[in-house]
């Protein structure tokens, strides 16, 4: 069973005739994604590429749900009722694509989802891909791009960067390697998901044999990954790559969640965190598919 | 920048209720002696920066007179970037404990924090920190906060400071509420001392009575030039333009003008610049599909920085955003600044064919060697390459172009012109009368102008174009230089920007 997402999951588009969402919508079809609903307040009743829209989640459930993903494309300020939208309604996933949501909604979100036993993806995420099966979200841009820059192979990654994280899969590519699935979790400090949480998912994917991450300074996520790496949770060899090595202290580096502050969330103290735990931390991002390669 | 100063921050306390030390700001020595001579007795003099060591560089001094404050006001606003100079009474201390609400990305919840042995070096005594999670959804009550309040060794009246400290947090959006020293006075009262509320950046548009004019997180006060690319990214909300100039780290080495696409692509690419010993004059993210002419922008303020002596763009490679928007982008500005400093350039991800032929076109016939580079080519590589690039390169570093480009110009005579989003297009007919290709037309990405008597003009209403019919493409331009007859040029004014550059060439 691939990670999150795969062919048969049923996935509503949240936002589906906003410019962003048809155009992602698109691309989630042409890539093999069951797209089967579509929601836009007053705009019920349309439709985009043949998928019905309605004018909200529990319409669409009523009509044509189930549902095992909503995706959102509705922008950062709207993007909290569509969220809570949707966990009323019960979606066992949620994938937040919105950037710049304010901390509170994201709060908000978090504990409602938790709440309701749903989990969160994002905010600021490009989503989640399994090669050549199924795309939630805008990762690999277009089907032609996707279908030429991932492949389907062992390596499972995890990326704090939306375009580190296809950098990374791209590599695994080209050297012939290829990953399970490419799970963007957001650049955000305040996530659903965090990477700790998707490299249990791949500790569980027989598919998986490798964890690759693409993450860097700010948060504690990659000392949490190294946490249960001692804890003996995930015993499946771990590669990082952490970028902001020559990061200055307090400064926010574009990515809300790229911050050094109070000492905590250093590249020093991350490398050290996932080293300490039996993992590899590589120095330059070309190294990243030859340290994999080790492993298989 | 989304930290509140310490006057703003308490003046939010008091307006929630808990004490703070009276005082007032001043903006001269002379304000700062009055608001001394108001208070009457010893007063606190602090300046009003970012700082955690105030005490330790001098800007928290205790002082006995109107006189001495003044001086001492004085003194500050010449050493440090002060704009404002906070003067207050001067408490008697009995106690100090610490109280905070900060965000906790574990738990994905605010946490409050609390310890009963306050005051400077906090940080160092984080053992004696007590924590609890706090729930957005639910409403804390009054025997929580007392609970807790007990729990950390505080007194029982701090309990209601929590309480309303977390309403405070809670009502400004602020991703860091601290109060320390919070003080119990040797006449009893519970009291605010210091204070550091950070409002979230995101949240800054719901919050215009804080006069925000900069929403980043940095370690150092935000340069004029921040201030410009600050108010180019919140005027246009079209994809993101961060920016910020770092503060300078190795002297020695090589000041390259960065340019990220993508915030992970361009923290690795920063990464691998200063382990070729490189150093980056300011950090630069454009992304999330910006048009062409906001990434103009970004390149024009950019090279608005002297001493640069190299250009580097550097994003993942696997940019979903049309690379060649971006290549569009950069050739205008280059064009319009005549560079004369080595650029290399990693334009990877959808497009990047695209994107490398319009640059190896400019670059043929450009003063300055340009590099283009695909996916293909690893981050590490184009820094090898830039890094040879700048030590080749005998030319004296880099001078803003003080030339009108970038400004709002007069409509040129005889031009037919239509208004965009954020500029202006002129086409001069008299010159596209005897242009052969009408390469303009073809290029037009959204499709939006036609022959009229074999001249262009818009194929759709004017105020459609301006509305963002227009997405200001760059491509009609880049197509007229290379095929027409240079009839087209495209204004993308940038308030502030040519003032600053004149005002920092007779400087430098």
């Amino acid at each position: 069973m691939p990670v999150l997402v795969d062919p048969s999951k049923r996935v509503l588009v949240q936002g589906i005739t906003g410019r962003e969402g048809r155009l992602r919508t698109r691309y989630m079809l042409d890539y093999g994604t069951r797209v089967v609903a579509g929601c836009a307040p007053e705009r019920g009743g349309q439709e985009v590429f043949g998928v019905p829209v309605f004018a909200d989640v529990a319409t669409a459930l009523q009509a044509a749900g189930p549902f095992d993903i909503s995706v959102i494309f509705v922008p950062g300020p709207a993007a909290k009722s569509a969220a809570m939208e949707a966990i009323d309604s019960g979606i066992p996933l949620i994938v937040l694509i919105a950037d710049r949501m304010p901390l509170y909604d994201v709060l908000e979100i978090c504990a409602a989802a938790k709440r309701a036993g749903i989990s969160v993806l994002g905010p600021n995420t490009a989503g989640v891909v399994v090669p050549d099966q199924a795309v939630v979200g805008l990762v690999g841009g277009s089907a032609k791009s996707a279908r030429g820059w991932l492949h389907p192979g062992p390596a499972g990654v995890i990326s704090r960067s939306g375009g580190m994280g296809v950098a990374a899969a791209y590599e695994l590519g080209r050297c012939g390697i290829g990953v399970s699935a490419l799970v963007h979790v957001g650049g955000d400090a305040i996530i659903g998901m965090r990477m700790h949480e998707i490299a249990c998912l791949f500790q569980n994917d027989p598919d998986t044999r490798v964890i690759a991450l693409v993450g860097e300074i700010g948060t504690s996520q990659e000392e949490q990954v190294a946490e249960l790496m001692k804890a003996g949770k995930i015993t499946k060899p771990v590669v990082a790559h952490i970028g902001g090595r020559s990061a200055q202290s307090g400064i926010r580096y574009s990515h809300a969640g790229a911050i050094v502050e109070r000492g905590l969330g250093t590249y020093a103290g991350k490398k050290q965190a996932i080293e300490s735990a039996g993992g590899v931390v590589v120095g330059t991002f070309p190294e990243f598919s030859k340290a994999v390669q080790r492993f298989l | 920048m989304a930290r509140l100063t310490e006057f703003q921050s308490k003046e939010l306390l008091r307006s929630s209720g808990i004490l703070t030390p009276k005082g007032a700001v001043g903006a001269t020595p002379e304000a700062c002696g009055e608001i001394a001579a108001q208070l009457g007795g010893t007063v606190v003099v602090k300046a009003q920066i970012g700082a955690t060591n105030r005490a330790e560089i001098g800007a928290v001094r205790v002082v006995s007179s109107a006189r001495e404050a003044a001086t001492a006001a004085r003194e500050m606003f010449e050493a440090t970037e002060a704009a404002q100079i906070l003067v207050e009474e001067r408490i008697k201390v009995a106690a100090e404990y610490y109280v905070g609400i900060v965000m906790d990305d574990r738990e994905r919840c605010p946490v409050l924090l609390a310890s009963a042995s306050g005051g400077s070096g906090i940080e160092q005594r984080e053992s004696t920190i007590h924590r609890i999670s706090l729930d957005v959804l639910a409403d804390v009550s009054p025997k929580q906060f007392l609970a807790f309040t007990i729990a950390a060794g505080l007194p029982e009246d701090a309990s209601l400071v929590l309480e309303r400290l977390w309403r405070l947090a809670r009502r400004s959006d602020a991703r860091s509420a601290e109060i320390n020293p919070l003080a119990r006075s040797e006449n009893g009262q519970l009291i605010a001392l210091d204070c550091r509320i950070s409002i979230d950046d995101y949240s800054v548009f719901r919050h215009p009575e804080f006069g925000i004019d900069f929403a980043r997180e940095t370690a150092a006060p935000p340069t004029e030039l921040d201030h410009i690319a600050w108010k180019l990214e919140s005027d246009d909300y079209r994809g993101t333009f961060f920016f910020l100039q770092l503060p300078r780290q190795h002297e020695g080495w090589p000041l390259i003008g960065f340019h990220g696409c993508g915030g992970g692509g361009a923290i690795a690419a920063l990464d691998a610049l200063s382990r070729a010993e490189l150093e980056a004059a300011d950090f630069v993210d454009t992304s999330g599909n910006p048009p062409a002419s906001k990434v103009y922008r970004a390149t024009r303020i950019i090279l608005s920085q002297p001493g640069i002596t190299g250009y580097f763009l550097c994003g993942s490679g696997m940019a979903s955003q049309d690379q060649a928007d971006l290549a569009r982008a950069l050739v205008k500005a280059f064009r319009e600044e005549n560079l004369e400093i080595p650029a290399v350039l990693r334009l990877g991800g959808n497009g990047e064919d695209r994107a490398a032929i319009i640059m190896q076109r400019y670059a043929a016939g450009a003063g300055a060697a340009i590099e283009t580079y695909q996916k293909e080519h690893s981050t590490e590589f184009c820094v090898s390459r830039l890094r040879h690039l700048v030590e080749a390169n005998k030319q004296t570093p880099h001078r803003p172009n003080l030339g009108s480009a970038g400004e709002m110009r007069a409509q040129p005579p005889a031009a037919y012109s239509f208004e965009t989003r954020t500029g202006q297009i002129h086409y001069e007919h008299a010159l596209c009368k005897l242009c052969e290709s009408k390469a303009c037309i073809a290029a037009c990405q959204p499709d939006i102008l036609k022959l009229v008597d074999d001249l262009p003009v818009l194929a759709i209403s004017a105020a459609d174009a301006k509305r963002g019919r227009c997405t200001e493409c760059l491509a009609c331009e880049e197509e007229c230089w290379n095929q027409g007859n240079h009839g087209a040029t495209i204004d993308f004014p940038i308030a502030g920007l040519l003032a600053y550059r004149k005002e920092h060439a007779s400087s430098s």
